[in-house]
């Protein structure tokens, strides 16, 4: 074992990540979404996206979608410390429940003539994306869908001319007549 | 005049803040005044029910709040004004995150209409304290004050309990609204932590006890934390199945150091029998620790063998560094009664004779030996003779961090719980001298002594000041060995012994010193003259300076080199040159 000179247990043990999308239903309150953006920074975790909007204004209630990567153990203590904060009611594990329907939206520029915004048109039109803006030169289009839909409906619109790209980041939620 | 001014809960902020902490029972809180807590300190001035003690810095109003709320259980409470004020709290209250303290800290903040403004003395209070506490409030509104303020002591006192800070900015503070007395709607409906631990858990974790051939009790400072009754079920739980207990360094004092059981301390300096029994141990019981990298040494050899019981208010902890068996979620006292009472009704003593003279063989080790002088006193001797002059004593015992923390741990015998007040989880140099002024005012004619290190004692030494001026009798007992030991030694055992600024140079004369703020100084160099001038410093009725000049190379053994295992532990009589250098190879180039 090759320990440099630290009183610090150095290795690091490299268990094998895994993508979690995490519910995270808190108080809407001042400073609500700093803790819990400032808990993954502090502690070092991964947000690959994140979302956050009220959901039920009369009780102050706001939904956050946090999709996160990390060994078993790391998720777990995710898990664990953003529902030991104060105004968190309740962290649900959406990937671990099998049973969620993760979506997002983005809005796609692609600029170009002739052929490439045929195929553009085209490509749209197999992936259900709409057109919700448009010139004699380019086109804005929205699509949903999950992650890699959209991520592969990004990939093709880049040989025809992508601009620029606005996602929304992942929103879930469960299957079934049950909610969180 | 309106109705509302004959209604006695119709009050400015600032009057809130008095009432919510007499209401509360504070009688003590430690503070210093600035511009945006004045209209606070105006209420102070005309009221009697709490005492405000003026420290001479805000980090010592912390660690003195910190000392006091360790001492009494209680929640320590610390005022300090908005930028240099507040910023200068984040040591104690990271402090106090880390080994759980109850702490609530009222801090002042610029007027509303100027907050974001870059106004004289802005700071962002509550962005900065976000990380270093365990819920914080900007206050903006008078009528949300009361309810805040008393979910502020909720919060630092339920569940794993620590630091929050209320932010108080001055127009909040000089504003009427209504106050009310707490109530239990106050606390947000999303803060429920679990007390109760699950009764199945409960069962596994007994029938794991009862079957156990090798167990082991590793207790924490949550044990003390949860109050008296959890460290009685301890003791008692130990009575009950006759197993060997060590304990963390925020743990001592909640088994009694004279109790048969007892194996010391365990960890990166434990003594060797602890941590052996940690190592080959069949069943660990956790109760109220983390598994501290301190603890655990190496973790994937940590206790390879062994089936663990984690018991932990906070689920975060569950999991976090080891892997357990069984979890118990809940607090330490309510499930050790628990386990006793299915232990009791259902499982016998297990027959663990051989184990124990397993644990004899390594104590017969004397992993704590020191070689004895009769010229020049010995660090470790000055604590046992420290130890034995306070014995019979109501003594409580606070220590600044390096070398003489670790041999205050292992040489100073605790009893009882709540007598020992040692930064644990940060490791705050400065922290004993005001945690000693905060244990005095809780316990006015109890002996308090900071075991002092040279170089940590000037962190903070300027709360001598605040000692001589509310005459509190406090005893800085410093272990004088001229070097920040514990920075030195690492650099002998891990930097080549290039000794890179750990030299203390330009050391005061503490004597002086001691009579310049008011107080008595001592010094001692002979071995013959400790235990009479230790007899003469307790019978001082005034705060002490005792620079106590001991063996300034000597260093703290036993100790587990980083990144090994308990069982590759290096003992003082090992720790020759040669075994050094082999225990800490793979390490630069080596002493
Ligand atoms: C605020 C702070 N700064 C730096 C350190 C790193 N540190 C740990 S021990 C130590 C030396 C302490 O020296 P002293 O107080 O003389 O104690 P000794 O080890 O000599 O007993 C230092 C610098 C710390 N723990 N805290
Ligand atoms: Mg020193």
């Amino acid at each position: 074992m090759n320990q440099p000179a630290s009183a610090y247990f150095i290795e690091e043990r490299h268990d094998p990540n895994e993508t979690h999308t995490l519910a995270v239903l808190v108080q809407n309150e001042p400073g609500v979404l700093a803790r819990v953006i400032g808990l993954f920074s502090g502690r070092g975790y991964n947000i690959e996206s994140l979302t956050v909007s009220e959901t039920e204004a009369q009780k102050h209630l706001s939904r956050i979608t946090i999709v996160t990567t990390g060994t078993p153990m790391v998720i777990a203590q995710i898990k664990n410390q953003l529902d030991r904060m104060i105004p968190v009611y309740q962290v649900v594990d959406m990937t671990q429940t099998r049973r969620s329907i993760e979506r997002e939206l983005a809005m796609v520029k692609v600029r170009g003539q002739g052929e490439h915004r045929v195929e553009a048109l085209r490509l749209a039109d197999a992936f259900r994306a709409r057109v919700i803006d448009a010139t004699t030169e380019s086109f804005v289009f929205e699509i949903t869908g999950n992650t890699d839909k959209i991520n592969q409906y990004i990939d093709l619109m880049r040989p025809l001319g992508l601009v620029e790209v606005s996602r929304t980041g992942v929103a879930a939620i469960g299957r079934g007549p049950e909610g969180m | 005049m309106s109705d509302k001014s004959h209604d006695p809960n119709q009050m400015t902020g600032a009057a809130m803040i008095v009432r919510a902490l007499i209401d509360h029972g504070v009688t003590d809180i430690f503070g210093y005044p600035g511009g945006a807590v004045l209209p606070i300190y105006d209420e102070i001035f005309q009221q009697s029910e709490v005492q405000h003690i003026l420290v001479r810095h805000e980090q010592g109003a912390g660690h003195a709040a910190e000392g006091y709320a360790r001492s009494t259980g209680k929640p320590g409470v610390a005022l300090v004004t908005s930028g240099p004020g507040a910023t200068n709290m984040v040591t104690p209250l990271t402090d106090a995150l880390m080994d759980s303290i109850p702490l609530v800290c009222i801090s002042g903040q610029v007027p509303t209409h100027l907050i974001g403004n870059d106004a004289f003395q802005e700071c962002d209070t509550v962005g900065i304290t976000r990380p270093c506490t365990k819920h914080n409030w900007l206050v903006r509104d008078v009528n949300d004050l009361a309810k805040v303020l008393h979910e502020a002591f909720y919060v630092a006192t339920s569940g794993r309990p620590g630091p929050v800070l209320v932010d108080v900015p001055k127009d909040v503070q000089f504003a009427t609204g209504t106050y009310h007395p707490p109530r239990k709607s106050d606390v947000h409906r999303s803060y429920a932590p679990r007390v109760k631990g699950d009764a199945t858990q409960i069962r596994k974790a007994v029938a794991l006890l009862a079957g156990a051939k090798r167990p082991v009790i590793y207790s924490g400072g949550g044990v003390i934390n949860s109050g008296p009754e959890a460290t009685r079920l301890l003791r008692e739980l130990v009575e009950v199945t006759g197993f060997p207990i060590t304990s963390t360094l925020m743990g001592l004092g909640a088994y009694p150091a004279s109790g048969k059981n007892w194996l010391g301390m365990l960890g990166m300096h434990g003594t060797y029998e602890a941590n052996m029994t940690m190592h080959d141990c069949d069943v660990m019981l956790c109760v109220g620790a983390r598994f501290d990298d301190r603890i655990t040494g190496r973790v994937d050899a940590f206790s390879p063998g062994s089936k663990k019981i984690h018991i932990d208010i906070d689920p975060s902890s569950i999991n976090k560094n080891i892997r357990v068996d069984v979890p118990i979620i809940g607090d330490c006292g309510n499930i050790l009664g628990d386990i006793l009472q299915v232990f009791k009704a259902e499982a016998k003593k297990p027959d663990i004779k051989t184990w124990w003279q397993q644990i004899a063989q390594w104590r017969a080790r004397n992993s704590l030996y020191y070689k004895k002088s009769n010229d020049v006193i010995l660090p470790q001797h000055a604590i046992q003779s420290l130890f034995e002059a306070t014995r019979g004593r109501e003594t409580y015992i606070t220590t600044e961090v390096g070398q003489h923390q670790m041999w205050a741990a292992q040489f100073y015998g605790f009893e009882e719980p709540h007598r020992w007040m040692t930064s644990g989880g940060l490791g705050t140099m400065g922290y004993g001298l005001p945690a000693a002024v905060g244990v005095q005012v809780a316990h006015p004619d109890s002996l308090v002594i900071d075991i002092a290190g040279d170089a940590s004692v000037q962190m903070t030494m300027q709360e001598m000041s605040t000692a001589v001026q509310y005459e509190l009798p406090i005893k800085i007992f410093i272990l004088n060995n001229q070097y920040m030991g514990m920075v030195r030694q690492w650099q002998q055992l891990l930097h080549g012994n290039r000794l890179s600024h750990s030299y203390s140079e330009a050391m005061p004369d503490f004597v002086k010193l001691a009579e310049a703020y008011g107080g008595v100084g001592f010094q001692v160099h002979k071995p013959g003259d400790l235990d009479g001038a230790i007899q003469e410093m307790i019978s001082v009725k005034r705060p002490v300076l005792f620079d106590c000049r001991v063996a300034s190379l000597e260093n703290c053994f036993p100790m587990i080199p980083s990144g090994k295992a308990h069982n590759e532990m290096l003992l003082p009589e090992q720790a020759n040159d040669e075994a050094t250098a082999k225990a800490f190879a793979g390490g630069k180039a080596l002493v």
